[in-house]
């Protein structure tokens, strides 16, 4: 059975693709909002969002598969992602890197059992005077070390 | 003296927020434009104004907004790039955040001048909370009369419309991030046709950087001469630089056009991290060739990078220390271009790949002889052969790697 979508959703999806001269064009916002309810964009969400805004399912997949912050699988509550570029890596995110996967217990692009915590690097996130940093969802902590990173973790307990 | 002229009032308390904004004089280059001006005469100033690209062409941008045909019976749009992508680039950010109106005044100067009634504003996807600052402000700026229907009571309308993207370097790229507003993915197209005849949704179309239009304001207001006095003859206005890596004070500095490269680090950013010591600068963004240690009295313009054999591209300056092995950046440098090349091109797309492979093994211990003149050969290859810019991009920074610091990539090597 497909899964419920709220009204909201709905209403918020024919909002956005009136802001487009096709409808179609109005995909990745509504991408957006649609993983921000479901959590993802799983074969369901594609067919879901390609009946919502007219295209094939297959028109769908295409953009997830190539935008890398659309998930096509449920990831954990807190999505940490270390950035692994240039100015971050010059100061130390490397080994940032390093002592979260052994605090966590899981590598990259892996969840914690509980559910809690998933792993990621990313490349440049635009906060470069702030290396090395990393987001938690969408809030950016910038210049981290150990210390911070124990901190943070304690907080999102 | 102060030159800031962007970033001049960002001390002050929210500036973000429309009526502290207006108490600076913002909105007033609008009235002036559109009550006194015609659209004609606001191009000219621009033109005049030697304004060029701060997305990383640099390319003028009075003379791209003139390329718009005008009596073509489509509609025009305007697409404000602020998808910036660049690594090491972050200044568009905090122009985003700190004062979004200026943007906006920007925007609707622009679409005044090109005779546009519709523009997007692409942020990247990671930018969410600034996105909804921008969100806040474009209300603001309907509720107050200068978006939307007969602005000012002119007989000029204006519609913003904002969307994310989500995590794609390459929509950066102007006619990629047409598609990816078409909602499509982020292939770049064949040029020509330019997206100003053919563009969004095969309109006109003119596409700008963040930091770009946001000049726009000033130009109005007080005049190309001003302008140009503020940076060079030909590349007039400031620029806001962005230094990070292994320095003191990392952030953002606005300064003239020209500046030479060593007092931005030096004098600006307070010079190196404690202890450090200068080994190598990435002047323009990651695709900017490398400068070594004695290159860098150079004045930061696009034709005086472009001479040196680098580029000013989106002024974003990596300070590299001698503690840090070129390899370690060899290896940041190709990592990013093989994730991010959208694989459309098949030099770029496997050549990426190769050179990344090849350059981990390097890392790894496991290189070969001749390793790096394959990864030259390979970086060759990509150059010049690929739809995009991105391809010179990526094949760019790791050609000046290798041969500007190829004994010490030597030394990874086994030897005979």
């Amino acid at each position: 059975m497909s899964p419920e979508y709220s009204a909201s959703l709905r209403r918020k999806i024919d909002e956005v693709a009136a802001l487009y001269p096709k409808r179609g064009a109005a995909l990745l916002p509504v991408l957006h909002l649609v993983q921000r309810e479901a959590g993802c964009i799983a074969a369901e969400e594609e067919r879901f969002v390609a009946l919502a805004l007219g295209l094939k399912p297959v028109k769908v997949r295409e953009v997830v598969t190539f935008y890398t912050m659309f998930l096509r699988r449920p990831i954990g509550k807190y999505h940490l992602q270390v950035c692994s570029n240039l100015s971050c890596s010059l100061l130390g995110a490397g080994s940032l890197l390093e002592y979260l996967q052994q605090k966590l217990g899981i590598e990259v692009g892996e969840t914690t059992a509980d559910g809690r915590f998933t792993l990621s690097t990313v490349e440049c996130l635009g906060a470069c005077e702030q290396a090395p940093c990393l987001m938690v969802n969408f809030d950016y902590q910038g210049q981290m070390d150990r210390e911070k990173i124990d901190r943070l973790l304690e907080s999102l307990e | 003296m102060d030159e800031k002229v962007l970033t001049q009032h960002f001390g002050l308390k929210e500036l973000f927020r429309i009526e502290v904004y207006r108490e600076q004089g913002g909105y007033k280059a609008v009235e002036k434009a559109l009550k006194e001006m015609t659209p004609v005469a606001v191009l000219d100033e621009v033109k005049r104004a030697n304004l060029r690209g701060r997305g990383g062409a640099g390319f003028p941008a009075g003379v791209k907004w003139g390329f718009v045909p005008q009596h073509v019976p489509k509609p025009r749009y305007l697409c404000v790039n602020a998808d910036e992508g660049e690594p090491g680039t972050f200044k568009d950010r905090y122009l985003l955040t700190y004062n979004p109106h200026l943007l906006l005044e920007g925007t609707i100067l622009a679409s005044y001048a090109v005779g546009i009634n519709s523009a997007f504003i692409y942020v990247r996807g990671e930018y969410e909370k600034v996105t909804l600052r921008l969100e806040g402000a474009i209300a603001e700026a309907y509720r107050n009369g200068y978006l939307g229907k007969q602005i000012l009571g002119t007989d000029f309308s204006l519609d913003v419309v904002v969307q994310r993207g989500a995590g794609a370097y390459i929509c950066g790229e102007e006619t990629a991030l047409l598609e990816s507003l078409e909602g499509k993915r982020g292939y770049p197209r064949l040029k020509p046709p330019f997206p100003a005849s053919v563009g969004l949704f095969q309109c006109p179309t003119v596409i700008n950087n963040v930091e770009t239009l946001s000049n726009i304001p000033f130009i109005v207001q007080n005049g190309a001469g001003w302008f140009i006095k503020k940076g060079l003859p030909k590349d007039g206005g400031t620029r806001i630089f962005g230094v990070s890596g292994m320095i003191k004070n990392p952030g953002i500095y606005e300064l003239p056009l020209g500046t030479k490269l060593r007092t931005i680090i030096f004098e600006h950013a307070g010079g190196m991290k404690e202890g450090k010591q200068l080994k190598a600068v990435i002047p323009g963004g990651m695709s900017a060739p490398i400068l070594t240690e004695d290159e860098i009295d150079l004045p930061m313009d696009f034709d005086s990078l472009a001479a040196a054999g680098s580029m000013l591209g989106s002024a974003a300056i990596i300070v590299i220390d001698r503690e840090t092995s070129i390899l370690d950046v060899l290896k940041a440098v190709s990592k990013f271009y093989s994730h991010e090349s959208c694989g459309q091109c098949t030099p770029c797309r496997i050549g990426t790949a190769w050179i990344n492979k090849i350059v981990k093994r390097v890392a790894g211990g496991e290189g070969e002889r001749g390793d790096i003149d394959m990864i030259i050969r390979l970086a060759s290859n990509i150059r010049g052969k690929t739809l995009c810019p991105l391809g010179d991009a990526a094949a760019l920074p790791v050609l000046s790697i290798c041969q500007k610091f190829r004994r010490e990539l030597e030394g990874y090597l086994p030897h005979a």
